[in-house]
This record gives C-alpha cells, structure tokens and sequence, in this order.
C-alpha cells in the first residue's frame, strides 16, 4: 500500500531518504509548474523549486502533520514566489512577457516535420497556448495563485485558503474575479471552443447541472 | 439571489461543491438571469479552454540539482554524529587492520589490535549499509584514507566528526 505523503514525510523525519526521494519524484512537476506560472521564467521557477524541496528537507527534523502536506509545501512555494518577484531579482522578466516568441522557455517542443499534414493544428494549438498563457500571467498574483492551485492542481477550497491564508468565501470570490477576468481576455477562445463542443459541453471539472 | 450573490458560490456550484440549498439558489437564480446563465457557461468552456495549457516538464537536470543539494545538508543530529565514526576513519580503520594483519601474519597483537578489529568490522557493515545513500559517496571517493591515518580529524571539516 502506498504511503501517504505524510507518512513519507514522517519516514524522512526518521531518517529515510529514500522516502524523500519519492515527495521530490510525486513533486516535482506540479510544484515547477505552478511556480513556473507564478515566476514566468523557468530556470528561475526551478531555482525555487529547488529551494522549496530544500526546505522541506531542512524542516523535517521539526515536521509535525498539522496540515496536509501539500498545503504545507505549497504555502512555502507560494511565499518564495511571491518574494522573489517582490524582491525585483527577476524584474527583467516582466520585460519580456510582452515579447510574443518565447519559444526557449521550456514549453513542450513542437518539432514537427515539414510538410506533416498535422503542422497547421499544431501551431493553431501552440498559438492558443500562448495565448492562454499570457492571460493567466497576467493575472494578479493571488487571483493567478489561486487559478493555479484550483485548476491545474485541482485542489479543494480549504486547502487553497489554507495556501493563501484567507477565508474560503474569499477564495470563492477571488476565484470568481479571476475566472470573469479569463473568460473576457480570453473570449474568442472561449467561442471557438463553444462552436467545437457544440452540441455536448464537458469540462473536466464538473459539469452544469441542467 | 440576485446577480453579485450568485458569484459568491458560482464556481462552487460548477465545481458541485455547492451545498444542496446553496444549489437550490443558484438554479433559481439562473433560471430567469440570462446574463448568468450565460457567464456560468462559458465559465465550464473557459475551464476546458484552460486544460489547453500544457504542462511543463522539469529540466532533466533538475532532479539531480535538489539531490546534489540535499546531500550536502547535515544528517542525523547529535546522536548519530556522536554514535557513528566519520566514513574516513572507518575506512583508516578498516585498512589499519588490513594493514596490521598482513605485517604480523605470525605474531598476535595485543588487546588494544582485537578492538580495533572489532570497531573496523563494524565500521565496515555500516559501510555497506550505508552504501546506498548519497552522503556517503565520499566513503569511495577517500580512498586514499590510509594518508589520514597520521593526521588528528579536522574540526569543522564537512561532517562533524565524533571527538574520538
Ligand atoms: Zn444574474
């Protein structure tokens, strides 16, 4: 039977770094994506993921299981985010969001050969990437913080409150103001894919009742 | 419910996460604001056009950095340090014995050899034990502990060595 994260974590406390090894393994991809959205940069969202592992490493002499885990380890992926983009470090990143191409930054590499009859929908597909990018970057980073986390990490309400130290009835509103804020950026997307969808409407997190 | 309301627990009710009277409320309310019908649709379209986001993978040097940097965090405090000798005296251990038995093939040393035999075989079982874990990578890297043997352990060289 499979460990809990918890149990994992109790399990390096102890002395088993092997069980770190499986966290870093579960991890790894989740936490540089989120903060890869966060920090818009890469090499600079692994330089905090690093440090994020580093520190739940450190912190497990000390490690009570008062929260879930991934609470506990989001919470300190979020504040080093957060502080990295306060701390100006990374300013020049903010430069180049509004540069259209940036294709070295470790998206999925869409090599296709020449003339694949597919090549079309492929760029069409990585233009609305970047598109879809742009727009959830674009979000305040709370607002972004809290995309991320219910999205793309399908958390519940309480532990993202729990992350963003707020209420959950704030966390419902901020969710809302982000989701309003993306369904007008991002509106033609929006159409294309109702036109697509017609006729049945899914999305993976749940559906309308009718 | 009127409109503002409705966005409190909006994304709840789309996630089905809304209470049953919580529910309740939202479809009577969608049921005659078409403005909300409407946003909370595109709201479950939005969502699907949001999976559209790739995921990006880690650098393939990624893993390995968190690894590097963890193996040069301190282990195991106080109790272990003072219980375990440092890998390097181990291994000048090991190889004193190695060492002495192949000189004195005939004549059997005193007591104070048997306990160093003693403390290099055990020394070598938590090595092999130990083999696996990244901190003690150093154990092979040291091969030449026999150099050591002379010199008195640093203090505040990279492990805290037990003062023997
Ligand atoms: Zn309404």
């Amino acid at each position: 039977m499979a460990r809990s994260d918890v149990q994992l974590m109790l399990d390096v406390k102890a002395g088993d770094d092997s069980s770190f090894e499986l966290l870093l393994r579960k991890y790894r991809t989740p936490l540089v994506n989120f903060l890869y959205r966060m920090v818009r940069d890469t090499a600079t969202a692994e330089d905090l993921a690093q440090e994020v592992f580093l520190r739940v490493y450190r912190a497990r002499k000390d490690y009570a299981p008062s929260a879930k885990f991934t609470t506990w380890m989001f919470r300190i992926a979020t504040n080093l985010a957060l502080n990295s983009r306060r701390d100006g470090r990374y300013r020049q990143l903010e430069v180049s969001i509004d540069q259209p191409a940036e294709l070295e930054d470790g998206a999925p590499a869409f090599e296709v050969p020449d003339r694949q009859p597919g090549i079309e929908h492929q760029l069409i597909a990585r233009d609305r990437a970047d598109t879809i990018r742009r727009a959830v970057e674009s979000l305040p980073e709370k607002q972004r913080a809290a995309v991320l986390l219910h999205k793309y990490q399908e958390m519940d309400y309480d532990e993202i409150a729990g992350i963003l130290q707020c209420s959950e009835s704030a966390l419902k509103s901020l969710l809302f103001r982000a989701y309003e804020t993306l369904r007008v950026e991002l509106a033609s997307l929006v159409e294309t894919r109702r036109a697509e969808s017609q006729p049945k409407t899914q999305s993976r997190r749940g559906e309308m009742r009718s | 419910m009127n409109c503002e309301q409705l966005q409190e627990i909006l994304v709840a009710y789309l996630d089905i996460k809304a209470t049953p009277a919580e529910r309740r409320q939202v479809e009577a309310h969608l049921a005659e604001c078409a403005a909300c019908r409407g946003r909370a649709e595109e709201f479950q379209l939005l969502w699907g056009v949001l999976d559209e986001l790739p995921a990006v993978p880690p650098s393939a040097a990624f893993s390995a950095a968190v690894r590097a940097r963890v193996a040069q965090e301190p282990r195991r405090a106080s109790f272990w340090n003072w219980v375990r000798p440092s890998p390097r005296l181990a291994f000048a251990g090991t190889a004193l014995v190695v060492l002495s038995l192949w000189l004195s093939s005939s004549v059997p040393p005193a007591r104070q050899q048997v306990a160093t035999a003693q403390q290099g075989s055990e020394a070598e079982f938590r090595m092999i034990k130990d083999l696996p874990v990244l901190e003690d990578y150093d154990v092979l890297a040291d091969f030449d502990a026999l150099s050591d043997l002379s010199a008195p352990p640093q203090a505040g060289s990279e492990l805290e060595r037990p003062q023997m």
